[in-house]
């Protein structure tokens, strides 16, 4: 694990192949909780946060899995995994640190069916990261979400209002704007390899 | 009695295609929609996936729903729908390798569909087997029809082909079938940025358009994300942001 590699995953991760706008994955809080700065803040700061610790926790007993030839067991132990965790991390942060509670706590149950949290898990499996590796990927994955959420919710206070043909308005003129988002970060395809390479 | 029963039950199953598309009306589902319209073939694939999901899961939620008891349902329903996607997972990745290989990270992404958990929660567990069946056929097919469409636009746009890689789908029945028909090519300088992520967004904003437009005349409410509301956790997550709230938060 050297610094070079470190920072070809983070960015790859945050811009040439961004979770959302080029994964399509976590479109759900994408679309639904991206109106406003704020909100869009605290949920991408939750998504990063279950995204570590979920990693963390499912990296073992994924190597345990393969140890005894369970591999197949993955999906139904991931998830089953990411589900309780998200509750546990709900109930001692409600005990133990009020103040992270409240800024973070509304977001939690929403992050269970998230696809982006099982999703990094997998890729992280997939590619066969080593734990290090596999942390670094969640972080940028995470990272990743916040800049789209962020960028897209200023996108949108913007489009509220616009002057939008009747047709369109809506979902139709969001998911209009999100394909303009994603055209953005187009440009950045090749970056990482051109840095790295 | 037998007469209303197959009425109710047509109802149940033509609701999920059009009048409750799980896609283009609730909006459910929409990451594995984008993701893997690319193709025809992978959008037939992936649809044929997620209904056997659906069928199944449907049919076990419904067969269990007077079992489990109602505060654990939510995982129960994830278990339940967990073991269905790893069984389609190892099928497919027996009968139809390339397809494994072309939907990557959405086959077992299927867990975590809305449209899959929504229906256990707002149809299975209160309905019985046969009708919860035919409601996951429904919405499976309603699913699918409208991840064809969306590659149908994309694929002939962004690609210039038709059914492209159709022997991925194909080669199940055996060698050239259809006379080794591997999908046909219309434009030669295709716009390549329908088949980028940009270009998912975009055909899918049209076609939720025209859907409005559709349901409009029907004078059906357009489709739209609520954000807390249109997911189907709502109902048993104590924190559930409305409206109002929104406001302050």
């Amino acid at each position: 694990m050297n610094t070079a590699q470190v920072f070809s995953i983070i960015l790859t991760a945050i811009l040439t192949e961004n979770f959302v706008l080029c994964k399509f994955l976590g479109i759900c809080p994408f679309l639904g909780v991206s109106k406003k700065v704020d909100t869009a803040l605290g949920m991408s700061v939750a998504v990063i946060f279950v995204m570590l610790i979920s990693t963390a926790v499912t990296y073992p007993i994924n190597s345990l899995l393969n140890q005894y030839d369970l591999g197949y067991l993955q999906t139904i132990v991931c998830i089953l995994v990411i589900a309780a965790l998200v509750q546990l991390v709900e109930i001692v942060l409600k005990k133990y640190i009020k103040s992270l509670y409240n800024a973070l706590g509304i977001y939690l149950p929403l992050i269970t069916t998230n696809c982006a949290v099982l999703g990094v898990v997998l890729l992280n499996f997939d590619n066969s990261y080593s734990f290090g590796l596999s942390m670094v990927n969640s972080l940028g994955a995470g990272i990743g979400f916040l800049v789209a959420m962020l960028i897209f919710a200023g996108v949108r206070s913007r489009l509220e209002t616009a002057d939008i043909p009747e047709g369109l308005k809506g979902l139709p003129a969001t998911l209009i704007a999100a394909s303009l988002t994603s055209v953005s970060f187009l440009g950045f395809s090749g970056v990482v390899d051109g840095i790295f390479g | 009695m037998a007469k209303s029963e197959k009425c109710s039950l047509r109802k149940e199953f033509t609701k999920g295609l059009l009048r409750e598309n799980p896609v283009l009306r609730l909006v459910l589902g929409t990451c594995p929609t984008l993701a893997v319209s690319t193709s025809m073939v992978n959008a037939i694939g992936m649809g044929i996936a997620a209904t056997l999901v659906l069928i199944c899961s449907n049919i076990a939620i419904s067969a269990l729903r007077k079992i489990i008891p109602d505060k654990v349902r939510i995982p129960a329903y994830i278990v339940i729908i967990a073991s269905f996607v790893t069984i389609v997972q190892m099928m497919v990745k027996a009968f139809v390798p390339a397809l494994d290989e072309a939907l990557g990270v959405f086959l077992p992404l299927i867990v975590v569909n809305c449209i899959i958990l929504g229906r256990a929660e707002a149809f299975a567990n209160k309905n019985p087997v046969i009708a919860s069946a035919v409601d996951g056929l429904g919405m499976g097919i309603g699913f699918t029809a409208a991840l064809f469409c969306m590659a149908l636009v994309r694929e002939f746009l962004g690609n210039g082909t038709l059914f492209v890689d159709a022997q991925n789908l194909l080669g199940v029945f055996g060698d050239n079938v259809l006379g080794g028909f591997n999908g046909v090519t219309i434009l030669n300088t295709p716009m390549t940025l329908f088949i980028l992520p940009a270009g998912g967004f975009f055909v899918f904003g049209i076609l939720i358009a025209l859907s409005n437009k559709i349901s409009d005349k029907k004078k059906l409410p357009k489709a739209e994300l609520h954000g807390c509301e249109s997911c189907p956790l709502a109902a048993t997550c104590s924190k559930v942001i409305t409206k109002k709230e929104e406001h302050k938060v």
